[in-house]
């Protein structure tokens, strides 16, 4: 009774509607890919003063929120996709921790960063031909500092420093991330600040407790000892919350430090995640593990693995200068789609993306930074040089930087 | 910074005037006498005609007296005044028109703040307002590079604390913002909770009295809570009242009114025997009209928790929770315990004990040896009130269970005919299983305690309102003894006699209490 044509029609409309159903669903799913096999790994063997004695002088290191570098290096000596012949390896990882020179309060000191990272980088040159191959186009190291590879915590003189300028052509993988910064350099992987999995697992709720708390966050809204003036830190919008929303008892918005810190974000259906004096923080990644929607106020920022975990879909993003609306802003989102943030936020793989468990576990963080990585490959034609060609300056930066370490 | 400002500012006396802050806003000349507090500007105007330099110095000295005056570094205000100008220069034009219209509608509250921090003057001037007709381009290196390095509209440098006018929570939003809590707590029942939610039948014996109104009004908003399909049996004694129907009505729920023939007796003893009664009338209806669903005993001085109903859900035919007992004692004399009691006595709570792999293995149940002899025998008696034995609330069943065909019924359970009908007692609900030890213990193996069990009643003799409504209105005065006004004399009292005589006379003749006086009458027209 159908003619051939009709049927045919039929069969591409179904089809069309099967797809369309099925990609439908995976608005809003995170890319859940295993990177073993589409990439491998070389790590340098540096000497012990880059990484271990570091660590041995204070093992602070281990737990604070920059600990990613030193966590990378110990997934990657286990790895699958570590390989023992640099011949074939697509990436190349230093693992040097800059991050670990810490003050006597836990700060990292980062004066002699930019040092530590020029003589590895010699180092490496000088043992290996690969550095000097592609002048390191094909190397990538971990800067989680607080904005990146620009060593410094104050933005103004952060910026004035630039990323260092050996590092120009490598892959940094860091926290840091906004849009056209000079610390954020193009190529670059933000990650998620470093966050200690095993606690936060062990403090969940049964995941029925009513979310009675509507908005939530804890922190310092003004910081005097570093900004006494008032304006500087967080861009004056910490401030702005504080003033427009203390009396708000929809908000519950202190400077506490309550020992239900994790308890009470379960109970939560948004939490705030404002910057401070860099617009990364662990907020981010403690309400997506603990299902509570995130509040991103900071304009501009990059965010964690941005091109595999889709934030649109289960962030809101509310601009610095519309934070006296943010109460109009968050009642007048639809209840459907707050629904759906919930439920993308339920997706196990989401949370786990965020983690850096130890031991590493499928589909944690250190297999979005491979994934990351593998999907820079293959290496482009810019990458590498011709015999000779030389692009980066050795003799730019500050003096204080060229000393050796 | 401030030494390269300088020499571009273009300098305006008028800058000197305190009140003129906002006008001085649009002169450079602000700049001027901010580079002159604290900044060593003469050394930066250093190779000036002599003629200048005085200028500078009178401004300077000028620029100290406005800041006494102010209370705060005049030339501070008027530095951030440009710096925030031209950290925002940068930023688009809708931001700073806005921004100009929050910077005037905040001035007024800066000038009597200033003794506060300096969190409050940023408020008004921070915002910006005309960018200075000269955009120096050699301002502060820090400054540009945040803004010049590309097209980024994100500037590093102090910004203004932005507070919207009137910065407190609206009604309609807060509403807004529970409703949607609701919404997403009724998303999370969904996929948590109870997968289908089983109709809660609640059966309620109670009776006309004065505290009736107290526990079922408690009750009622307890049930109203409860977030899913519920059922009401109230069994009142003595037959149905009005008073309790209206209370019944004006809950919202479905109720369904038992009159039970029997009127409940003033001693406690006989008061269990035929609550226990009430029940299994009840439970004979709920059989006769097959209502499907777990029937929950809720007496009406009881107090529930909303886990209680949450944990009956998980009920397959008998379930046992823990209640906790509230012996209360009417009066300031607490029994004597002695020490040995105090140590031995054990929690006040009923309910299923577990042994170690999560079985029931026995009861607990109250101990009322400390209280011999001091408890209550009738209804309203000050003393403490014990329950007998296992309490009907402690206990849940499938109504299932009751019905004469049933599938899966286990055989364990009686038949409802065969219970009561010799007359026995009926001490508690395990009479209507041949086997005890099939009972669920529900509430996490009894650990969590969902109700309490309490018994407060008024003298069987005390009087209240019918229906809780003054109709007609109170006719009793009693003179109050101990006003903040003083009594009135008896003169006032004649004047008022004179001027009222129709009220006085029909609240005289209505009421035929001889005893009052005049005065007190008068006294109550007070």
């Amino acid at each position: 009774m159908w003619t051939t044509t009709a049927r045919a029609r039929a069969l591409a409309l179904a089809l069309a509607v099967v797809l369309a159903v099925v990609t439908a669903e995976d608005i809003g799913r995170i890319k859940e890919d295993d990177p073993t096999g589409r990439l491998k790994v070389y790590v340098y063997e540096l000497p012990l003063k880059y990484n271990k004695n570091i660590v041995a002088k204070d093992p602070r290191c281990l737990s604070h929120m920059f600990a990613v570098e030193i966590f990378m290096h110990r997934f990657l000596l286990s790895s699958a996709v570590r390989t023992l012949n640099p011949d074939e390896a697509d990436w190349f990882y230093t693992p040097v921790y800059t991050t670990c020179d810490l003050t006597p309060w836990g700060h990292p000191l980062t004066t002699k960063s930019p040092r530590m990272m020029r003589s590895a980088i010699k180092f490496i040159s000088k043992y290996w031909p690969y550095w000097n191959r592609t002048e390191g186009a094909d190397h990538f190291f971990v800067t989680p500092h607080d904005f990146g590879a620009c060593f410094w915590f104050q933005e103004a003189k952060a910026i004035e420093r630039g990323v260092l300028p050996v590092l120009r052509r490598a892959t940094l993988v860091q926290t840091f991330g906004q849009n056209n910064h000079a610390c954020l350099q193009d190529g670059s992987i933000t990650i998620p600040p470093y966050t200690p999995a095993h606690k936060m697992r062990a403090r969940l709720v049964p995941p029925e407790t009513p979310r009675s708390i509507f908005v939530y966050f804890r922190g310092l809204f003004y910081d005097t000892s570093n900004d006494p003036e008032g304006g500087y830190y967080a861009r004056g919008a910490r401030a702005s919350v504080w003033e427009n929303f203390k009396s708000n008892p929809m908000f519950d918005i202190s400077t506490d430090h309550p020992p239900t810190y994790y308890e009470d974000m379960q109970r939560a259906v948004f939490c705030l995640c404002p910057l401070g004096w860099a617009p990364w923080s662990p907020r981010l990644v403690e309400a997506v593990v603990f299902g509570c929607i995130p509040v991103i106020i900071a304009d501009d920022i990059v965010l964690p693995f941005s091109d595999a975990i889709p934030w649109d879909e289960i962030a809101v993003f509310v601009a610095e200068d519309d934070v006296p609306k943010l109460d109009t802003i968050l009642t007048s989102i639809p209840t459907e789609v707050i629904l759906r943030k919930q439920e993308l936020l339920e997706n196990p793989s989401m949370k786990q993306s965020m983690l850096f468990p130890q031991p590493a576990e499928p589909g944690d963080g250190f297999h979005q930074i491979l994934n990351a990585l593998a999907r820079k490959l293959p290496h482009g034609k810019g990458v590498f040089l011709k015999p000779g060609q030389r692009v980066l300056n050795w003799t730019e930066g500050s003096p204080d930087d060229m000393k050796p370490w | 910074m401030m030494k390269s400002l300088l020499p571009q500012s273009q300098l305006r006396r008028s800058a000197a005037a305190a009140a003129s802050a906002a006008a001085a806003r649009s002169s450079g000349g602000a700049s001027g006498g901010g580079g002159a507090d604290g900044v060593s500007s003469d050394a930066g105007a250093g190779g000036r005609a002599p003629a200048t330099s005085t200028f500078w110095f009178l401004l300077h000295a000028l620029c100290c007296l406005v800041s006494l005056f102010l209370g705060f570094r005049f030339s501070r205000l008027l530095f951030f005044l440009l710096f925030s100008t031209t950290a925002l220069y940068s930023s688009t034009s809708s931001s700073s028109s806005s921004a100009v219209l929050r910077a005037t509608t905040t001035t007024t509250t800066t000038t009597t703040t200033t003794t506060t921090t300096t969190n409050t003057f940023t408020l008004s001037f921070a915002a910006g307002s005309n960018p200075p007709p000269s955009n120096p381009s050699n301002h502060s290196a820090a400054l540009d590079d945040a803004a010049g390095h590309t097209q980024s509209h994100v500037v590093v440098g102090r910004h203004g604390i932005r507070i919207r006018p009137w910065p407190h929570p609206d009604p309609v939003e807060v509403m807004r913002a529970h409703r949607i809590m609701e919404r997403v707590q009724e998303e999370q029942r969904r996929w948590y909770g109870v997968k289908e939610p089983r109709h809660v039948l609640v059966v309620t014996p109670t009776y006309s009295r004065a505290f009736q109104a107290l526990h079922l009004t408690g009750l009622l908003h307890s049930l109203r809570n409860v977030p899913y399909p519920l059922t009401w049996i109230v069994v009142e004694a003595g037959g149905t009242t009005n008073a309790t129907a209206s209370l019944l009505a004006r809950s919202g729920l479905t109720i369904v009114h038992i009159p039970f023939p029997d009127r409940m007796p003033h001693d406690w003893a006989d008061r269990h025997a035929t609550e226990n009664r009430m029940r299994l009338h009840a439970l004979r209806v709920i059989r006769e009209r097959k209502m499907d669903g777990v029937i929950v005993f809720a007496d009406d001085s009881n107090v529930h928790s909303m886990e209680l109903f949450d944990e009956v859900q998980k009920v397959q035919w008998m379930g046992a929770v823990s209640v906790g007992i509230l012996a209360h004692t009417g009066t300031a004399d607490q029994p004597r315990l002695s020490e040995e009691d105090k140590q031995n006595m054990p929690l006040p709570v009923q309910g299923p004990a577990c042994n170690s792999s999560g079985q029931l293995a026995g009861w607990h149940t109250f101990n009322s040896l400390p209280f011999t002899g001091k408890t209550a025998t009738v209804v309203g008696e000050a003393a403490p009130v014990l329950p007998r034995g296992l309490e009907w609330a402690g206990f849940v069943l499938n109504s299932r269970m009751l019905w004469k065909e049933a599938d899966g019924k286990p055989d364990w359970v009686k038949d409802l005919d065969a219970v009561g009908e010799n007359g026995e007692e009926i001490e508690n609900p395990l009479i209507l299983l041949n086997d005890a030890s099939s009972v669920e213990p529900l509430g996490n193996c009894g650990k969590k305690i969902l109700l309490w069990w309490l018994r407060v009643e008024a003298r069987a003799d005390s009087k209240f309102p019918q229906g809780w409504v003054i109709e007609p209105p109170l006719e009793v005065v009693i003179p109050a003894k101990r006003t903040p006004w003083p009594e009135t004399t008896t003169e006032l009292s004649s004047e008022l006699v004179d001027t009222k005589p129709d009220q006085e006379d029909r609240r005289l003749s209505r009421t035929n209490r001889s005893s009052r006086s005049r005065s007190t009458t008068k006294r109550k027209e007070n």
